[in-house]
């Protein structure tokens, strides 16, 4: 096992699928001779030059347009969309072409493109450059939906993204750029879809965490340790598709369940997870399930509000030693 | 200084010169009244007989585009239409029995059922690359469908067609500018039809014309053609495909038309002056005569062409009838495309 950042992992992933395929390419705002605005891509340029490296005008709608174009004629294109509040502006291409055209097409057409994106909650960026909301994806049959919390997950997802012949949305967290060091491994190795990790198994409580979260879990599960409360964390690294086998023999084992993640409350991540146990699961729950999720409100630029507005490994134990 | 050409047509003297042989010149003609006549169905189909329901954009008056900017191609280019595309699918030699049964909702039809009217242009075995339901949004795809042909070295070349609504949209600056800036081999076709639904092109759009928008701020060079001449359309394309093997493209045209039909099947439009100007224009009848008076073609063949068209829409209908429709069950299949390259 090597260490690597989180950034370092994407990168890695990325070389590695262009030395791999010549019909991977990258595309997207200042991802060559800058290096990514998160410096995930810095080299690239260098290495395999301007038409595999396509930087871009500040034109999402088209980037991802000429994403989609370029992956119905079989190339495999990585789009990039430098903050996920900007994904909106590509929205219209994501949700009315690259998701629905394998469908509407009677199976014709497929897709093969990779969206990069990544959310900057924790980074004092404000409402603007902090939004996280995966939720919107999950009314969009036809896209995959990949979330990795740790570099070894980051440089496994993204390989298989890439390698899928369906859209994948694959969202980063900004604050695990840099941040984040981690073990991968040192051979080849992807990590396919719909299979979540139990990330610390335990027995009194689930923990099914999302991104970055997976880490406030973490230290939930450390600290809750020496109270004598053994938390499961489950990270489902991809939400569409979702293992739910996995979330389920955990809600059977321990009959507690808080979902935790980065996006606002309403009509978020958590309340699908919640649903799904809701209709499999509810005769194993010993306890109403709680979500933790960030109030419903835009993410405050100011430092010490934002703070207070991030969830995190406080939230987690209250949630869990209300229920338990 | 970028250019803004505009094209006349071919007259029967320079027939030769732009390699149009008799048997070339027919088939145009037969492509023009199969998309006139396909369109008259379609309609009756809705209106008279009460076959089919949901949209139709009919393309009556506007058949020399798709047909003039088509015969220009070879069979390998590739053509990204937009809801209003049958005659796109047509003039891509879409199998019409395959268009009319996706009109229907059948299995057999071009994309099984699951497009509909507004998607009877995507079928991959004849180049029919994609059809776009939202106004515009073709267009960045058809950059990233040049940016893979630049890619991979292939000599065929996209056509992007869009109506004059489209130019109003972000999607068409962004991608004008987009294909300019990295230079890809696409002949972006605007159908200026007059009207986006009910609002008039010259209302809503603020620069003088449409080929000014896309010669002037995005620097492509343009040709603008006569929409209802198949001929002019048909030079404009071949001048276009000389650009592009020259410079790698982008290149513009504006096809000035008219939209003889309402904005959908449902709606009529009013027969005002303008509308019975632009009627004495109608593009079969205009090329009819002009093959007519060269004599390559007579008044009586004309005519078999059309009774036979008739027949060959006919049994589409009635294959269109008789197919099935896909069972419910197998759509979950559709949505995922599967599997992973190895």
């Amino acid at each position: 096992m090597k260490v690597l950042t989180y950034a370092e992992a994407i990168r890695e992933a990325l070389r590695e699928e262009m030395l791999r395929d010549h019909d991977v390419f990258l595309i997207g705002e200042d991802i060559g001779t800058w290096g990514g605005a998160y410096k995930c891509t810095v080299g690239l340029y260098e290495e395999f030059g301007p038409e595999r490296v396509i930087d871009t005008p500040i034109s999402e709608a088209a980037i991802m347009g000429a994403g989609i174009g370029a992956a119905l004629m079989g190339l495999r294109p990585v789009a990039e969309i430098m903050y996920m509040d900007f994904i909106p502006l590509a929205l219209e291409q994501i949700l009315n072409h690259a998701a629905k055209m394998h469908f509407m097409s009677g199976g014709q057409l497929r897709v093969p493109l990779t969206i990069r994106t990544q959310y900057s909650l924790g980074r004092a960026y404000g409402p603007q450059h902090s939004q996280f909301f995966p939720s919107w994806f999950m009314n969009m049959p036809g896209i995959f939906l990949a979330l990795p919390s740790t570099p070894s997950d980051a440089k496994g997802l993204l390989k298989s993204a890439i390698r899928a012949e369906n859209p994948t949305v694959f969202i980063e967290c900004a604050g695990l750029y840099h941040r984040f060091k981690g073990p991968v491994p040192e051979e080849e190795y992807i990590i396919p879809f719909g299979k979540a990790e139990i990330k610390r198994t335990g027995k009194d409580v689930t923990v099914i965490a999302i991104s970055r979260m997976v880490h406030e879990a973490l230290a939930t599960a450390n600290e809750l340790e020496k109270r004598n409360i053994s938390v499961e964390v489950v990270d489902p690294r991809t939400l569409i598709p979702l293992d739910k086998n996995t979330i389920i023999n955990s809600v059977k084992k321990t009959g507690h369940v808080v979902v935790a993640s980065d996006d606002t409350k309403t009509g978020g991540i958590c309340a699908e997870i919640l649903s799904v146990i809701n209709e499999e699961a509810f005769e194993y729950l010993d306890a109403p399930m709680k979500r933790v999720s960030a109030p419903d409100m835009p993410a405050p630029s100011s430092c010490e509000l934002e703070k207070q507005y991030i969830p995190n490994k406080d939230n987690l134990v209250k949630a869990i030693i209300d229920i338990l | 200084m970028p250019s803004i050409t505009e094209i006349k047509s071919i007259e029967p003297s320079e027939f030769q010169k732009f390699s149009l042989s008799n048997e070339r010149l027919v088939h145009m003609l037969k492509t023009l009244v199969k998309i006139n006549r396909f369109e008259e169905k379609v309609e009756e189909l809705h209106l008279v007989r009460g076959l089919l329901i949901g949209p139709a954009h009919l393309c009556s008056g506007e058949e020399a585009i798709a047909t003039g900017v088509i015969s220009a191609l070879k069979p390998q280019d590739l053509v990204l239409s937009t809801h209003r595309g049958h005659g796109h699918a047509i003039a891509k030699d879409i199998p019409i029995k395959l268009i009319m049964a996706e009109l229907f909702g059948k299995v057999n039809g071009v994309c099984k059922g699951l497009g509909g009217s507004m998607h009877v242009g995507i079928y991959t075995e004849k180049g029919g690359l994609y059809a776009s339901a939202i106004v515009g949004s073709q267009i960045p795809i058809a950059v990233g469908a040049g940016l893979a042909i630049k890619s991979k070295k292939r000599d065929n070349i996209v056509v992007c067609f869009f109506g004059d609504g489209a130019t109003n949209t972000g999607a068409f600056h962004e991608g004008l500018n987009m294909a300019s800036v990295l230079k890809v081999p696409v002949i972006f076709v605007c159908e200026n039809n007059q009207f986006a639904m009910s609002m008039r092109a010259d209302a809503s759009i603020a620069a003088r014309s449409i080929a000014e928008r896309a010669a002037f701020s995005y620097n492509v060079p343009t040709f603008v053609a006569d929409g209802n001449d198949v001929l002019t359309v048909y030079k404009a394309t071949l001048r276009a495909i000389k650009d592009i093997e020259k410079t790698g493209g982008p290149v513009f045209m504006e096809c000035r038309t008219y939209r003889m039909k309402g904005h959908s099947v449902h709606s009529q439009p009013k027969a005002n002056e303008e509308w019975e100007a632009w009627k004495k224009r109608d593009p079969v009848t205009l090329f009819r005569d002009k093959l007519v008076n060269a004599e390559i073609i007579t008044e009586s063949k004309f005519e078999a062409i059309w009774e036979e068209i008739d027949a060959e829409i006919e049994d589409a209908i009635s294959f269109a009838v008789e197919s099935p429709i896909l069972p419910f069950e197998e759509l979950e299949k559709f949505v995922y495309a599967g599997g992973w390259k190895e």
